[in-house]
């Protein structure tokens, strides 16, 4: 049955030639439109590829620009607070910084002044020689001769001189003294004006460092403005950072809560019931533990917003003051009290699980260890508390994470999916491709198969073109070119 | 925030509402207190104390014995229905554990073993209790033995329960000719499946009580 189509079946060789004979012949007739028929169906498969290749590749582009937009948008607000809140904090320098400023510039001139009149007092010389010094020298050229009386005259004379001189030298000393003491007395205004001119250099050094902070934020900003690429990278850059930063606090929060809701799920079986199920695997106990948990992240986004920490809810921020602060209570108060439930069921949890592990002993046959009752063994339940008390707070903090994970989630998320849509777009155009030069394969695969009847066809035309070649020369021959 | 909270439980609420199921258990424990077996009673206590260890608040649990007639409420030494709040519960099965501690020292051996009385009986309870899981668990050797007058060839309903037959002990005919100890079980099984039992097991050795009653 399987060998029906042996025409022969003593000689299965003999009938597959005469049968790859008679196919060839068949498929050499419909070698035409066999190619036609293989190259429609290249291009039916590839067509539809490329196109939806190229919607992709502009939807891509479409995403980009917008994820651009978006990104130097977002930017160009955070940029521009950061800018905003660098000039307050540079306003706020400058004004305590800077305020004292007019005094210590008048002290500082009343301290040039009184030195400049010191310098002056110090630049009083002691007045020049008299003018009987040059008579004396007179005096003291004339020739004695050996008279007496002119000796004793010159010997009166210079007694007197080294009376006077000796006055003189102690004015003389008297005045350098004097000199010496106002130069001694410069000292403190100098260490004064020393140190006075060292603080506002310190100053000045301050606020230029909180200038340079503002420029580069200003060249920042100009740089987003402009839409550069750099700027785009560098945003981009920042969101992944920001995105991977906020995921995992968020990641450690959320083992927080995990810790939280296992210290709180079973005493909450004792307030809301232990036998009620919500489906197969979720007890109501569990999902109350889960709400106070959510109850509690929620107060504290409501803390976070109240005081400004976070902006995610543009109603609140637009609040009056008084409003916002009231709201600001009304949250921390419900947190206070949440976490002292909290506190509470922790206790709860503790004896629940101290009164069941009594039932148990009580039920087992061997006697067990009794845990000690000291104070060593109050530390889990304390620490409990304490958790219970302490983790509602520090779950209110996961509202900075979550804002900075639901706006960096935008620029991440959308440059993931153009990255998506990208390589979608290339994984069709080469599908496309690979159709287009399948169908070529195919036809060139079908001439194979069919190489004999070709290679007759092309003998025969071969041999046609060398009768008309021939033909041609005797035509040629006989009406030579005149 | 507050819009995905409502959602949250919007979707549980709705699935809660979805699965209108009990998940809670009912265990009804029927202990043979005829001829020799009734030596064998002091071993139902820790049957009694596993299940009092493994059941969760909300679940059911009665211990009756099997006499020569026990279709009877009379037969139910304890029973009780744990309070949800897993405290309450704690009490009541301190309270549970010495009731049927009082009966298991004091066990009064019956002439005749009338099992298919205890399994309506315990049909019956396990129905009202409404319970999600059902399990007879029968601590028997299995070998039924009526009086004249007593009739037991009734239909009975046991659908969605589960038989369980503990500490199922040879019997000295059993150990002559092991066919009639697994002939029995043969023949009860075939009842109790014929019966809508839900399943049907035999756990010989107590440690392995866990694959019965462990919670997935």
């Amino acid at each position: 049955m399987t060998q029906f189509w042996m025409l022969w079946p003593d000689n299965p060789a003999l009938s597959i030639f005469v049968l790859a004979i008679v196919a060839m012949v068949f498929l050499y007739a419909a070698r035409k439109p066999m190619h036609d028929l293989i190259r429609a169906v290249g291009a039916l498969l590839g067509g539809p590829l490329r196109l939806a290749a190229r919607w992709l590749i502009e939807t891509a582009a479409e995403m980009k620009e917008r994820n651009k937009a978006v990104l130097l948008a977002h930017g160009r607000q955070e940029t521009g607070q950061r800018i905003e809140r660098e000039f307050e904090r540079l306003a706020a320098v400058v004004k305590r910084e800077l305020q004292g400023y007019p005094a210590l510039q008048r002290k500082l001139l009343d301290e040039i002044t009184r030195i400049e009149e010191d310098y002056k007092k110090c630049g009083e010389v002691p007045p020049p020689p008299t003018d009987w010094v040059e008579a004396v020298t007179a005096m003291a050229n004339v020739k004695t001769g050996g008279s007496e009386m002119v000796q004793k005259i010159l010997e009166e004379i210079k007694t007197s001189i080294a009376k006077i001189h000796d006055k003189a030298i102690g004015e003389y000393r008297r005045s350098y003294e004097t000199r010496h003491k106002i130069l001694e007395g410069f000292m403190p205004f100098w260490r004064s004006v020393d140190r006075n001119m060292t603080e506002v250099n310190k100053k000045l050094g301050d606020i230029q460092e909180s200038a340079k902070g503002v420029d580069a934020l200003m060249a920042k900003y100009e740089a987003i403005n402009a839409k550069t690429d750099k700027a785009e990278h560098a945003l981009t850059v920042s969101a992944f950072t920001q995105f991977a930063i906020a995921l995992l606090v968020m990641t450690v929060a959320a083992g927080g809560a995990f810790i939280n809701f296992k210290l709180i799920a079973l005493p909450m079986s004792e307030m809301v019931g232990a036998g009620d199920y919500l489906t197969a695997s979720l007890r109501t106990s569990e999902v109350a533990a889960l709400v106070i948990i959510f109850v509690e992240a929620s107060m504290g986004l409501f803390l976070m917003e109240a005081l400004r920490i976070t902006h995610l809810f543009p109603g609140i921020a637009t609040l009056s003051d008084h409003m916002r602060r009231r709201m600001m209570w009304i949250a921390l108060i419900l947190l206070v009290t949440l976490a002292g439930v909290e506190a509470a069921l922790a206790l709860m949890r503790d004896m629940l699980i101290a009164d069941k592990q009594a039932l148990l002993q009580s039920l087992a046959t061997t006697p067990q260890p009794v845990p000690s009752d000291g104070w060593v063994g109050r530390i889990p339940t304390a620490g409990q508390m304490l958790l219970g008390f302490i983790l509602p707070f520090a779950l209110a903090f996961i509202a900075i994470p979550l804002e900075s994970l639901i706006h960096s989630a935008r620029s991440v998320g959308g440059v993931l999916l153009q990255a998506v849509v990208s390589t979608l777009a290339l994984t069709l155009r080469v599908l496309a491709n690979v159709a287009r030069r399948m169908a070529r394969v195919l036809v060139t695969l079908y001439d194979v198969l069919i190489v004999i009847p070709l290679l007759i066809e092309r003998a025969s035309k071969a041999g046609l073109g060398m009768r008309r070649g021939a033909i041609d020369a005797d035509d040629s021959s006989v009406h030579p070119v005149r | 925030m507050l819009k995905r909270l409502f959602l949250v439980l919007a979707i549980l609420i709705a699935a809660g509402c979805g699965d209108p199921r009990s998940h809670s258990q009912a265990v009804y424990v029927l202990i043979d207190t005829s001829g020799t077996y009734a030596l064998e009673a002091a071993k139902a206590q820790l049957i009694i104390n596993y299940l009092l260890g493994t059941l969760q608040p909300g679940d059911s649990l009665a211990v009756a014995r099997v006499e020569s007639r026990s279709f009877s409420e009379k037969d139910i030494v304890a029973k009780a229905t744990f309070d949800t709040r897993p405290s309450q519960a704690n009490a009541q099965k301190r309270a549970f554990r010495e009731a049927t501690d009082g009966f298991l020292k004091n066990v009064k051996q019956s002439r005749y073993t009338d099992i298919t009385g205890g399994l309506l009986q315990g049909a019956e309870f396990l129905n009202e209790t409404g319970a999600g899981t059902k399990t007879i668990v029968v601590f028997s050797d299995m070998q039924e033995e009526l009086d004249k007058v007593t009739v037991r060839q009734v239909p009975m309903n046991l659908k969605r329960i589960r038989i369980v037959a503990v500490n199922v002990v040879k019997l000295n005919t059993d150990n002559i000719d092991p066919r009639r100890y697994f002939g029995r079980l043969e023949a009860w099984q075939k009842r109790v499946v014929a019966a809508g039992a839900s399943e049907w097991r035999v756990i010989n050795d107590l440690e392995r009580l866990d694959s019965i009653f462990s919670r997935s």
